[in-house]
């Protein structure tokens, strides 16, 4: 189970949660975790989500695995310039 | 794959020196190829008719004129490009900019497109296009835009992020929040508050290379696209979306590219270009005119920013709070929630919380501009940070190394920060002679501190090795700065060769796998780690080719220095193989030796600068002189600083255009007023001081080599480090950009009316 910190749009999706415990291993299955037990988020997820495992940013790579204990926050898939 | 990203504190031999980048000769020569400068056998001339009204229904659209005049090949308009984004939103908002459907949106927006013979032929057939439209009101400014009377832009936006759904369709497509703590109470315990509003103006990117392709449509269904562009791969995946292909039958090659910063990551002509050729049979050539660049490519937005910031006596900040409202165009947009998430980055701040609202206007669709949306916020923080430590009576290079954000803090958007910047950037700062230097009467100076989060992303690159021992390094990243330069450094230093043996190109989409756009500052970042990566493929299969030619195990062979080394007393009276005897025998030992990469390049780690400016205001006229600039900002590692400097003096100087002269000027009709380089005024050498640099490396713990991205913090600070050497200069605190001299004026004359 790990304990993932969402932003402020994204809370509202979740039943205006700001944190949410999943059990997922890396992050494909926290995706479709979320997506299971928040619909509202599966949109989002389509667009992109980053997210942040102790303070290291991951964009694409689904296979990383989100370490017991973990501080994990999902954030906003940016733009850069 | 197994590539360990991780720093590993190494000495380098050529990563840190400073040769000529490989396509210098050719740009400063004339034979570089920029977008316009490729042609093809029997082109035709594309031309794109364009909306007069800021917002307008299209009734009706008749093309029989232009269809019957002499050497008109084809002409299209939405029809021709049909909604194939099955219900794809953000898909649907790109294929209605670039040609709109049921109404036009902003002035400038394409409503239909010819293909000629000629150039003269092309705009006499847009003017036989007969467009019957019904004007509607419209809106360009961001606050206006917000009221509940304001010109609805979408009839089918409910802004999203609110707590209850909304009933009513708004021009606010998005509300986004960060933060942490408790705003309330952390502003209870401050001594001194200090809160302000600022309005910052539309600007354009003012790349010199305006937008250009060259599309050709075969009858089989394949396509090629010479396209000038910061991401081709991505080109290719939008435009055979929007034209209903399979990606890997149209081929993209990336030209050379006049300046990008952002502008070039969005697709805008290329899609009406394959369009016309489809249509017409035969190649068509569209490039943009200057004016055309200005009214329909993407600006970046225009602000409207609230702050609040309170602190104790001593100097701790206790709560910061900001409101940042910003302008899309007339498509949704994610660019609020960046400014809301960059605005606080710096700071160590228990207490905080911004909120973003992302705006519909009626101005040309919002695109990146280095650094997208936090320049803005920055200039509206470091405003008011630098009252603030007024207020305090401290410096404010002080006040602001004590609220420094640093490793293990809780950054404003909410992760926690690894090893960072900031804190070596104002020391730096603070002992730099350039603060300590007179100034004369009427002169100013201030700093301001910036923040961006640096990508990294999908990358993939190959590395060849010749018979002669030359080395061809192929990147799908999009060169706008140098990089291919820099990843020629970083081969011959994986390789242990010299830089010379290595030759960089940017392949076309055919010849490499998938590359995200070089944005984010990812370019040398991302790459560089692929080119480490497939250097290290290819020194295991160069041990492999010494092990066979000396008949050894491979576990025998070591890389040394540029040489195949036989490791242990057995096989002390081999000597060494160079990788250059090693290619002269690729033939006889097994064939062709490449290493390949792909990878995702994660971690980038963030960056931060801090920018000093001293600035001269005329008390008559309001005409400012910047005198002297100085940038520090932590490169992570500069691979090549020469270049590393060049961005850092490009952001500054850009910066300073937008602080204070450019803007977009629109008039009561909604129309642009200043599209082109005479009114909309970007600065030339005369405008501009010596820029001074000073590099730091703090090292991204992510990147074998500690490289960050450089790209674009250095146009974070500007605006506001700028707007402080105004306000002390002319004594007014200054709360919009650009700070142009009416601005500037009207700020000193209210001020001595009290």
């Amino acid at each position: 189970m790990v304990e993932v910190t969402l932003w402020g749009a994204l809370g509202q999706v979740a039943g205006g949660r700001s944190k949410v415990e999943v059990e997922a291993k890396d992050i494909r299955e926290l995706f479709r975790k979320l997506a299971e037990q928040y619909p509202g988020l599966e949109p989002w997820i389509d667009r992109g989500i980053a997210v942040a495992i102790d303070g290291t940013i991951y964009r694409d790579t689904w296979s990383k695995e989100l370490p017991p204990g973990a501080e994990i926050f999902l954030l906003p898939r940016l733009a850069g310039g | 794959m197994n590539f360990d990203p991780r720093f590993s504190g190494r000495k380098f031999a050529s990563v840190g020196t400073r040769p000529i980048r490989p396509d210098g000769v050719d740009k400063v020569t004339g034979r570089a190829r920029y977008g316009a400068d490729f042609n093809m056998a029997g082109q035709l001339v594309g031309r794109v008719l364009r909306s007069p009204h800021a917002h307008a229904k299209i009734r009706k659209i008749d093309t029989s004129k232009a269809e019957a005049l002499a050497g008109v090949k084809a002409v299209i308009t939405a029809a021709d490009l049909p909604d194939l984004t099955d219900g794809d939103a953000a898909m649907y908002d790109i294929l209605d900019n670039c040609m709109a459907r049921t109404k036009a949106l902003y002035d400038g927006h394409a409503v239909a497109a010819v293909a000629a013979i000629d150039a003269h032929t092309a705009r006499q057939a847009l003017k036989l296009i007969v467009v019957d439209y019904e004007v509607l009101p419209h809106v360009t400014d961001v606050d206006e835009a917000m009221q509940h009377h304001a010109p609805l832009i979408n009839d089918a936006i409910f802004t999203e992020g609110l707590e209850e759904k909304p009933v009513k369709a708004s021009n606010v497509t998005k509300r986004s929040q960060f933060g942490h703590g408790d705003v309330h109470q952390g502003f209870g315990h401050a001594d001194f508050i200090v809160e302000r509003s600022f309005k910052t103006e539309q600007t354009h990117q003012g790349y010199i290379e305006p937008h250009a392709c060259v599309a050709n449509v075969s009858t089989d269904g394949t396509a090629d696209l010479w396209v000038c562009t910061q991401g081709h791969f991505v080109y290719r995946q939008h435009c055979a979306q929007l034209l209903g292909m399979e990606a890997s039958k149209l081929r993209v090659t990336s030209s050379e590219i006049g300046g990008g910063f952002g502008g070039k990551t969005h697709v805008w002509a290329e899609p009406v270009a394959l369009a016309l050729s489809r249509k017409a049979g035969r190649p068509v050539k569209l490039v943009m005119t200057r004016d055309e660049v200005f009214r329909a490519s993407g600006p970046t937005s225009a602000t409207s920013i609230d702050v609040k910031i309170g602190a104790r006596k001593d100097g701790t900040i206790t709560a910061a709070e900001a409101t940042l409202r910003y302008t899309s165009g007339p498509y949704a947009g994610t660019w609020a929630e960046i400014g809301a998430m960059t605005a606080f980055a710096c700071y160590r701040l228990d207490n905080v919380k911004t909120v973003g609202f992302e705006v519909l206007v009626n101005r040309p669709k919002t695109a990146a501009y280095r650094a997208p949306s936090a320049p803005m916020a920055a200039f509206a923080v470091e405003s008011t940070v630098d009252e603030l430590a007024k207020e305090l009576g401290m410096d404010p290079v002080e006040f602001r190394i004590r609220n420094a954000a640093q490793e293990g803090t809780r950054s404003s958007y909410g992760p926690v920060y690894g090893p960072i910047g900031i804190g070596p950037t104002l020391e730096a700062v603070k002992n730099h002679a350039h603060m300590k230097a007179p100034l004369k009467a009427n002169q100013g100076r201030g700093m301001a501190c910036g923040f961006w989060f640096n990508f990294g992303g999908q990358t993939c690159t190959d590395l060849n090795i010749g018979m002669d021992g030359s080395v061809s390094l192929a990147v799908g990243t999009v060169d706008v700065g140098g990089s291919r330069a820099s990843l020629s450094l970083v081969a011959a230093e994986e390789l242990g060769i010299a830089y010379e043996q290595v030759k960089a190109i940017v392949a076309d989409t055919s010849s490499l796998g998938y590359n995200d756009m070089t944005d984010g500052s990812r370019g040398t970042f991302s790459s560089s780690m692929a080119t480490i990566s497939a250097a290290r493929n290819a020194i295991k299969i160069l041990r492999e080719r010494a092990a066979q030619m000396w008949d050894i195990s491979v576990d025998d062979v070591v890389w040394e220095q540029g040489h195949a080394v036989a490791k242990g007393e057995k096989h002390g009276n081999l000597g060494k193989l160079s990788l250059k005897e090693i290619a002269a025998q690729s033939g006889k030992t097994g064939g062709p030796i490449a290493g390949h990469s792909e990878l995702v390049a994660d971690g980038a780690g963030v960056s931060f600068a801090t920018h000093i400016c001293d600035v001269e205001v005329d008390p008559e006229t309001g005409s400012t002189r910047v005198i002297r600039y100085t940038v520090v900002q932590d490169a992570g590692k500069a691979v090549h600083p020469t270049y590393v400097e060049g961005q850092y003096q490009g952001g500054a100087a850009q910066g300073i255009g937008w602080a204070l002269n450019e803007e977009y000027i629109y008039g009561k009709d909604g129309r642009l007023q200043n599209a082109g380089f005479l009114d909309y005024r970007i600065p030339v050498c005369s405008d501009l001081p010596m820029i001074d640099t000073q590099i730091l490396e703090i090292p991204n713990p992510n990147h074998p080599y500690g490289v960050r991205g450089v790209g674009e913090t250095s146009i974070v600070p500007p605006l506001a480090a700028i707007a402080n050497a105004v306000s002390n200069a002319a004594g007014v605190r200054m709360t919009h950009i650009p700070m142009s001299p009416p601005r500037i004026l009207a700020a000193i004359e209210a001020e001595r009316e009290g």
